[in-house]
């Protein structure tokens, strides 16, 4: 019996902090300082078994993973699974993520959401989606992770329509479920392939077994990480089920900071590397991983060079920064993969909640001047460097991270993932492409990341003669998480620092036996030397320029408030309105979906079919029926006595036969 | 002894009761018919009551007693309709039609 026994606690805590939560949400809506104690301190605590379970991890690295069975749940016959948790080096990375970053998260939150009147149910759904988020990378089989995969859905659904009384919010929670159900069809029919061709669901059964199930490159193995990668678009969004995230910025912004940015989001990349050994037995799965998540880097930052939405800009940020992480992952490089999850977890979580620290101070100062402007609009913004000096220096640090600059987190785990695909284009040229479209997207990153920062914090105040007066720094509940997320942004390359640094590459090391099985089919020689300090030399060189060009771009024309700005024309208006793929979702899906439902299924099947055909056809029948009936009732009883006697002597003309 | 012409009675006696029962309107002449058709069996009975006994004859007590209570019955529905309707013409009765 070791400590990592014990790990479901770091589950049973935020299910008893959810529990707690949603009881006082119920009965006690208004019992705020119960929630703020409550709320985050379950996640600190589960944060303390996560440190437990890594030290002890740390000081006897197991080879193969430790499994914590609960109990059985679905025993059917051959299907045996348990409700277990598997503890290895790679849960362990993602169980500090979680509730690290989930932590810091909901300390902001006390700070962020206090005054919502629905603050109790904002806590109890937050530490509901931490407990979904564990489950999905602690499960130990693909139907338990499948609970955290699905549930981490239904969070997202209940935080991004938070404030349901919008339509939009509710619509934008919709959306994200129902692009997220998309995707979950592809895992669950990755599933059936695995319990097809395995007969069990276990990881560590599916994965020590598939080198010698599976052929390799074979049909199977493809379809089956195909379905897979389904379920990952979804869930990571990914072209072509990207457009939900965008979206879920409706709701509050410690939510995007939380799964919109550092975990849920992350799963798709988690499963990749959970199922590392499928993956790299089959190659064209993984080109296709490569090539979506390049594509979606490039696409996405594009969108983000026109958005005035200072979340949006982030949101395609982090569907471009994910895009990275499934290059990385469709190239082999599982580890840089995982690398980029985390410092992306740091860097994008601070960005988010500066974000909000700035929404928070912005929407104060309308408030108390009652004016409706659009507290998230970045051309209302601008020089708020005076009034927010510690928000805006954690931006910059931020800014640097994603920008790739070392010795920001971002730079070391960027590279790697860039390196890692000019290696492969060695051997496949497809993926020098996929390079290429990786630099010009960290350049784009670099670019619309300045803009953010110089649009926000730099140049003249455009908020308004009155509410400038109200603008101030936040609270340190706010700032506190901020400067710890600044912190981990500026240090967190340390954890896999490359040799040619001076570093062991100690996240290498760490996830190697994970890792471990898929080397020998999709091993990969990551460039040394000139090769790899030229490559290095070349990011630093894209970012750095990326940066400038944005910064002289931006401040280069006065920026006027959005009421007084003209609108976007052109090209500039194509990329502002995200090339309209939403508009183009709409008219070649929702709107024929809908047509059928309402023509066909609708007005056809139901009121047709069901209502017509069935319900009042049966009551037309039997009235039709009647009516004949009773025409033979005239009343007249002359005629009933006609009918009589005829009736009377056809019998007896057939009794006397 | 008199069967033929008993049963040939009878016969007529059955087919003016129903023939009265067809045309006639009048409820009470067509209460009358059916008396008539009743009749008409009660004499079928006690003529065929010479070959096959006496039970025929005890039938008759039945049927008449029988005729009995449907007339005092139905003599008190046709009074209770002519004070309803102040008719007892049974084209004018048709409260059940369909």
């Amino acid at each position: 019996m070791t400590f990592s026994h014990w790990v479901w606690l770091a589950v049973a805590l935020p299910l008893a902090g959810f529990l707690v939560n949603g009881a006082l949400a119920i009965w006690r809506p208004r019992a705020a300082t119960a929630v703020s104690l409550v709320g985050p301190a379950v996640l600190l605590g589960a944060f303390a078994v996560s440190v437990g379970v890594f030290l002890e991890l740390l000081r006897d690295p197991p080879r193969a993973p430790l499994i914590v069975t609960l109990w059985p749940w679905l025993p059917v016959d051959r299907l045996q699974v348990d409700l277990a948790f598997q503890v290895d080096q790679l849960a362990a990375v993602m169980l500090l993520i979680v509730t690290g970053v989930g932590s810091l998260i909901h300390l902001f939150s006390v700070g962020y959401m206090r005054e919502d009147p629905g603050y109790a149910r904002y806590f109890s759904y937050l530490n509901l989606f931490v407990v979904f988020m564990l489950v999905l990378v602690l499960g130990s089989s693909f139907p338990v992770m499948f609970i955290g995969w699905e549930g981490v859905g239904l969070c997202s659904y209940l935080l991004i329509g938070f404030w349901f009384s919008d339509k939009a919010n509710a619509d934008a929670g919709k959306k994200a479920f129902i692009m997220n159900r998309i995707g979950d069809f592809g895992f669950l029919v990755a599933m059936f392939f695995i319990w097809r061709a395995f007969g069990t669901l276990n990881f560590v059964d599916v994965l020590s077994r598939a080198p010698a199930v599976l052929e390799p490159a074979g049909a199977i193995v493809t379809a089956i990480t195909l379905f897979l990668f389904l379920g990952c678009t979804g869930k990571s969004a990914q072209i072509p089920l990207y457009t939900w995230l965008p979206d879920a910025m409706a709701g509050p912004t410690p939510v995007s900071a939380l799964i919109h940015a550092a975990t849920m989001v992350t799963a798709g990349v988690y499963l990749v590397v959970r199922t590392n050994v499928l993956f790299a037995m089959a190659p064209v799965s993984s080109t296709v991983v490569a090539g979506i998540g390049a594509l979606t880097a490039l696409f996405a930052a594009t969108i983000g060079l026109r958005q005035y939405d200072i979340k949006k800009v982030l949101a395609y940020s982090t569907v471009s920064q994910l895009g990275y992480m499934f290059l990385g992952v469709g190239t082999g490089a599982y580890v840089s993969g995982i690398f980029h999850l985390a410092t992306h977890a740091f860097f994008k979580a601070l960005l988010f909640l500066g974000s909000g620290s700035v929404i928070h101070a912005m929407h104060q100062a309308y408030h108390a001047t009652h004016s409706h402007d659009d507290a998230q609009d970045m051309r209302n913004m601008g020089g708020l460097r005076r009034y927010m000096p510690v928000t805006f220096w954690l931006m910059v640090i931020a800014t640097l991270a994603i920008a790739g600059i070392p010795p920001f987190s971002g730079f070391f785990s960027k590279d790697e993932i860039l390196a890692a695909a000019f290696a492969r284009g060695a051997e496949r040229p497809v993926y020098y492409v996929y390079y290429a479209m990786g630099v010009v997207a960290a350049f784009i990153t670099a670019f619309y990341m300045a803009r953010l920062l110089a649009m926000t914090f730099l140049g003249d105040n455009r908020t308004g003669e009155k509410e400038r007066a109200h603008l101030h720094e936040a609270p340190w509940i706010m700032t506190g998480p901020l400067v710890v997320l600044g912190a981990l942004s500026l240090v967190g390359g340390a954890m896999n620092l490359p040799p040619f640094v001076g570093g062991g590459a100690a996240l290498e090391h760490w996830l190697e036996p994970v890792v471990a099985p898929a080397a020998r089919f999709f091993g990969l020689d990551m460039p040394h030397g000139s090769v790899e300090l030229f490559l290095v030399g070349g990011a630093v060189a894209i970012g750095v320029l990326g940066l400038l060009a944005g910064f002289r771009a931006t401040l280069a024309r006065p920026i006027l408030p959005a009421r007084e700005a003209p609108p976007d024309r052109g090209l500039a208006l194509v990329v502002n309105r995200k090339y309209y793929v939403d508009e183009l979702y709409d008219a070649l899906i929702v709107r024929p979906f809908e047509w059928i439902s309402r023509v066909v299924l609708w007005k056809g099947v139901d009121q047709g079919l069901v209502d017509g055909v069935g319900v009042n056809g049966a009551a037309k029948v039997s009235r039709g029926l009647g009516w004949l009936g009773s025409r033979l009732q005239s009343g007249q009883v002359g005629v009933y006595v006609v009918i009589f006697l005829v009736g009377a002597i056809w019998i007896l003309r057939a009794v006397m036969r | 002894m008199l069967l033929g012409p008993s049963l040939a009675v009878s016969a007529i006696l059955f087919s003016l009761g129903v023939a009265g029962v067809l045309l006639r309107r009048n409820a009470i002449v067509l209460f009358m018919c059916i008396e008539l058709m009743l009749n008409a069996v009660n004499l079928t009975f006690v003529a065929l009551a010479q070959l096959y006994g006496a039970g025929g004859q005890i039938m008759v007590f039945f049927v008449m007693t029988v005729a009995a209570a449907e007339a005092a019955v139905g003599l008190a529905i046709i009074l209770a309709i002519f004070r309803h309707k102040q008719s007892v013409d049974l084209q004018n009765i048709n409260l059940l039609q369909g």
